[in-house]
């Protein structure tokens, strides 16, 4: 037996060698297999989409604050989206509105945040050499790309994106004409969506492997970092819940181009009764939610991890409630798929299903507050180094608070009859998801920086930038919530059709259309610092944060491995910072009990003599090197 | 408010003036080659900290004054009080719920932010190491647990209300959403019934469809321009859409519904002011009850506007007298109509109605005289 493994062993090795060959340019950057290139890849199309993205939100904006703008300096860029008069048209006034949301919640926010960082994270923090599968995770990254440039494409038609919402509800996505976003823009919509979705389903595949099976010594389920934790939950949540997509996808394709009628039935358009008889519209909007929801969480727990080790981390304190935060993301996820129907209270959905959801939503504002008092509870008596990740992670927190509390009005159907798709709506998901997801990316970008190029962003750009952010952003959703219960309809080109919107808020809208621009503008500081730094940036040291999780034990720059020797065993919890006794403020995770005698508590003395047993297990580093 | 734009601005401008001023020190810095490895690379800039940790508290403090401000001065422009019994149960709810979350949202953030400021970074200090609390973490979760029972309970039963089946004696209209305007369906002056339609049946002067073979149809008549309603009195809206999802909204009202092709719809309230009365309560002699769509339904989504008319009962009766049945302004939808309802049918029509059918005749009562009279 020993000699069949020392047989196996040698001849792996001869292959190794042959892999150690350089790589080929295309091999390393592009159609890498590298699960830190692949994060790299989608931090930056991340990026590339938000720009894209957050100024579609910028020039509806316009119309909205300064109805009947004339947007003729933008011509070159909006070409026929704008009618002879310089006006922006009403049709591409709902086609950016769509693009914005369709590009912020599934390429910014979904792959963006959860491509980079659970790629980046999971292998280094687990203690990895790579994903389970590096081919499929290069697989996801190029469904994400052809998913993007498909996407991309349709921006340039003739007669526009789709623009039916980003929830894209038929029978106005079914019927070409019944809008024109809802031509060969909204076919693209659909294979672009498909292609997005077994992207997504190939990454949460490799996640959850990673996690379950390549950890490394003593990495037992309880010392994993929250981050990661929140990426494994994720992934679950979106192996679970987006192939429900694609069938909704699916249906509406077959409705579209093969005269189906799953959600068609008794309609009369231009002159003519279709045949369509038995779909139901609301069977759609069930399928979209059952994914539309769990779609918040799988955009907001990745944020609410990177934040959890971010705070930790720079405020120098275990994160309080550790358990609890596991608990309750735990929850969180289990709930996420039982809330969805709060989305559907006055579709005429049966009125005693409404209260059970309810129910079921209400009950999930009690992990969430749980979650933002752990948070705060980590800053007491903490020692806060304002680190630009902190300050981005303290604003998340903030923003999930304040975002969070009007889902208790919103989840509550007896007064989402008035608030139902009004502003206040807006005002409510675009803080507690967008804002404080966004706020997730940043401050991950900020925290991992030094571990992506070795090199350090300019901190002083940093606090700008956050401050800039984050009083613009409240500055755009807060008045909105007023605008809100006003009652003003969201998706509404102008507001001059009616007596209860005409002439009011007018100037509260240009207010938030201004704030806009400013929050818009100083991205461009980040950017320039991202950029920038990658390439100018002062060097990073080891481990610059003073940081317990593996990663910062790799070498500055990891190469192909991540690891140049054997993989570090973990002895403890992430979080033992500033632990009584200690010499210095920090124990990373590597750190044997046996080393420590000073700090020790007195369980975790009997968990000295494990150590040797820790140490001797090898599951997934047989050659205790890169191969 | 344009003054606090202009403040705003001027802020921006001094804020953008320092980030120029600082890139271009960062640029200058980078002239020379790129510093090496410092040991140093994560001491804490003790400066930059407390700057930091300093605008946390200026943020809250100009923050909460500036929600203060900004709620009152936002406050005029918010719907007046709801006009239908329903709407104000739940506008109290609303502003119940609102001031919990309120306290919650102003506790919360400035607790955040204090710790914030009050815990920054010092040379020399250590944080107390303070993984768990067991007794504190129940505390945290049963509070919003019963709070959130209590909301949820009060917010079900008002839902349950709301919900529940109209009275028998509502008045019922169908609101019909199309691209892009709704078709109000009235059901007469006589029956009080709402007739038969058939989405088929769609023509260019029949838009609802309304199926002529159904005796309730005939003294029903439509509106493109408005609804009139009786106050006081329960009204019993069906809801339904020609092409796409509309969704009906009266602000005013507290009522929303979509309208969902193939799947009728309803809402049920009692509208407790007139017109006439919001006008004078208002001190405008504009105003008007207003229905909107919130469900986005293409180009025109915005102004499918339609003006909801709330009258005492008299007014109402005189005003639903005056109306035309559709089968009066379009008689020749009475060829639809089948033999046996003909008689009913004829006081509807014109005196000289097409008499093609002479059986009809036959089966006349005492109404349908002039019908008789014209085939002799």
């Amino acid at each position: 037996m020993a000699t069949v493994e020392t047989n196996l062993t040698s001849s792996v090795h001869v292959e190794e060698h042959e892999h150690h060959e350089p790589q080929s340019f295309w091999r390393k950057y592009i159609f890498s297999e590298d699960h830190k290139t692949i994060a790299k890849q989608y931090l930056i199309s991340g990026i590339f989409w938000a720009v894209i993205g957050i100024s579609f939100s910028v020039i509806f904006r316009l119309q909205l604050g300064f109805p009947g703008i004339k947007l003729e300096f933008l011509r070159p860029i909006l070409g026929h989206y704008l009618n002879e008069s310089g006006n922006l048209d009403p049709d591409f006034y709902l086609a950016l509105v769509t693009m914005h949301g369709t590009i912020m919640v599934f390429f910014v926010l979904t792959a963006g945040l959860s491509g980079t960082f659970s790629n980046f994270l999971i292998p280094l923090q687990v203690g990895a050499r790579d994903m389970a599968s590096g081919f499929l995770n290069m697989l996801s990254y190029w469904f994400f790309f052809l998913a993007s440039v498909i996407m991309f494409a349709s921006l340039f038609l003739e007669s526009g994106p789709a623009a039916g919402g980003w929830v894209v509800y038929p029978p106005l996505s079914a019927l070409p004409q019944a809008h024109k976003g809802s031509e060969l823009g909204m076919t693209l919509w659909l294979v672009s969506m498909a292609l997005f979705i077994v992207s997504q389903l190939l990454g949460g595949i490799n996640y959850i492997t990673t996690v379950i099976n390549l950890r490394t010594r003593g990495m037992s389920f309880s010392k994993l970092p929250l981050t990661i934790w929140a990426f494994f939950l994720t992934a679950v949540l979106g192996l679970i819940s987006f192939p429900v997509l694609l069938s909704a996808a699916l249906l509406l394709i077959f409705d579209r181009s093969f005269g189906t009628s799953f959600y068609l039935s008794e309609i009369f358009i231009n002159g003519e009764a279709l045949p369509n008889v038995g779909g139901s519209p609301i069977l759609f909007q069930h399928l979209f939610w059952f994914l539309g929801h769990p779609e918040v969480y799988i955009v907001m727990l990745p944020a609410l991890g990177i934040t959890s080790e971010i705070i930790a981390v720079n405020s120098r304190k275990p994160i309080f409630g550790y358990r609890a935060m596991i608990a309750s993301m735990l929850g969180i996820a289990f709930l996420a798929f039982i809330v969805w129907a709060h989305h559907m209270f006055v579709t005429g959905m049966n009125p005693f299903l409404g209260s059970i959801f309810m129910f079921l939503t209400l009950i999930i504002a009690v992990p969430s507050a749980v979650k933002a008092f752990n948070y705060i509870t980590t800053l007491w008596r903490g020692n806060l180094r304002f680190t630009p990740a902190m300050l981005f992670s303290i604003g998340l927190v903030s923003f999930f608070i304040s975002g969070g509390v009007t889902g208790i009005i919103l989840g509550n159907s007896a007064l989402d009859i008035q608030l139902h798709d009004t502003y206040f709506v807006v005002a409510h998901f675009h803080l507690v998801m967008g804002a404080s997801s966004a706020f997730g990316l940043l401050a991950g970008v900020y925290q991992w920086f030094p571990k992506m190029f070795g090199r350090m962003m300019n901190e002083k750009l940093g606090y700008i930038h956050f401050w800039f952010t984050f009083i613009g952003i409240y500055m755009v959703f807060f008045p909105m919530h007023y605008i809100g219960i006003a009652g003003f309809p969201r998706r509404y080109y102008a507001f001059t059709s009616y007596e209860f919107t005409k002439n009011v808020f007018s100037d509260l809208n240009s207010f938030v259309t201004i704030a806009a621009i400013i929050t818009f503008s100083a991205q461009f500081l980040f950017l320039f610092n991202f950029i920038y730094s990658m390439f100018r940036g002062r060097r990073s040291p080891q481990n610059p944060w003073k940081a317990n999780t593996l990663e910062w034990t790799a070498p500055i720059n990891p190469g192909h491995g991540n690891w140049p020797g054997e993989i570090p065993a973990v002895y403890r919890w992430p979080y033992d910072y500033s632990k009584p006794g200690a010499k210095e403020d920090f124990i990373p995770q590597n750190v044997p009990y046996s080393q420590t005698p000073e700090s020790n508590l007195p369980h975790e003395n009997e968990l000295i003599a494990l150590e040797k047993e820790i140490e001797a297990q090898n599951f997934n580093d047989q050659f205790k090197q890169p191969h | 408010m344009v003054y606090i734009v202009g403040l705003l601005s001027l802020v921006f401008l001094v804020l953008t003036i320092l980030v120029i001023a600082r890139l271009s020190k960062v640029l200058r810095g980078v002239n020379g080659a790129t510093p090496a490895v410092e040991d140093t690379g994560s001491r804490v800039d003790l400066f930059s900290n407390r700057i930091n940790g300093a605008m946390f508290i200026v943020f809250l403090v100009t923050g909460i004054i500036g929600i203060v401000w900004s709620f009152l001065h936002a406050q005029q422009y918010f719907l007046p009080e709801a006009s239908s019994p329903h709407g104000r149960r739940v506008d109290g709810l609303f502003w119940l719920s609102m001031a919990i979350v309120t306290a919650a949202f102003v506790i919360t953030n400035a607790l955040l932010f204090y710790f914030a400021w009050k815990y920054q970074y010092r040379e020399g200090k250590r944080a107390t190491y303070y993984p768990e609390n067991h007794k504190l973490e129940l505390i945290w979760t049963v509070i919003p647990a019963v709070v959130m029972a209590l909301l949820v309970f009060t917010g079900w039963r008002a839902w349950r209300d709301i919900m529940s089946e109209a009275p028998a004696d509502s008045m019922m209209y169908e609101i019909v959403g199309k691209q892009f305007n709704w078709i109000i369906h009235y059901p007469g002056a006589d029956d009080n019934k709402l007739g038969a339609f058939n989405y088929k049946l769609i023509d260019n002067n029949n838009e609802l469809g309304l199926d002529f073979s159904d005796a309730a149809t005939f003294d029903d008549f439509t509106s493109t321009t408005e609804l009139h309603i009786p106050v006081n009195k329960p009204i019993l809206l069906k809801i339904r859409a020609r092409d796409v999802l509309h969704s009906v909204f009266i602000p005013h009202m507290r009522v929303k519904m979509d309208a969902v092709p193939g799947m009728p719809t309803r809402f049920w309230f009692v509208a407790d002011k007139t017109t006439d009365e919001m006008r004078n309560l208002l001190n405008n002699q504009d105003f008007t009850y207003e229905i909107a769509c919130t469900e986005v339904c293409g180009r025109g989504h915005f102004s499918m506007r339609i003006r909801l008319i709330v009258e005492d009962e008299d007014s109402y009766n005189k005003w639903v007298s005056e109306q035309k049945p559709l089968l009066t302004t379009f008689p020749e939808y009475a060829s639809r109509i089948p033999d046996n309802l003909k008689g009913k049918a004829a006081k509807y029509l014109p005196e000289a109605a097409p008499a093609e059918n002479t059986t009809a005749a036959t089966m006349v009562e005492g109404g349908g005289a002039a019908a008789s009279a014209s085939l002799h």
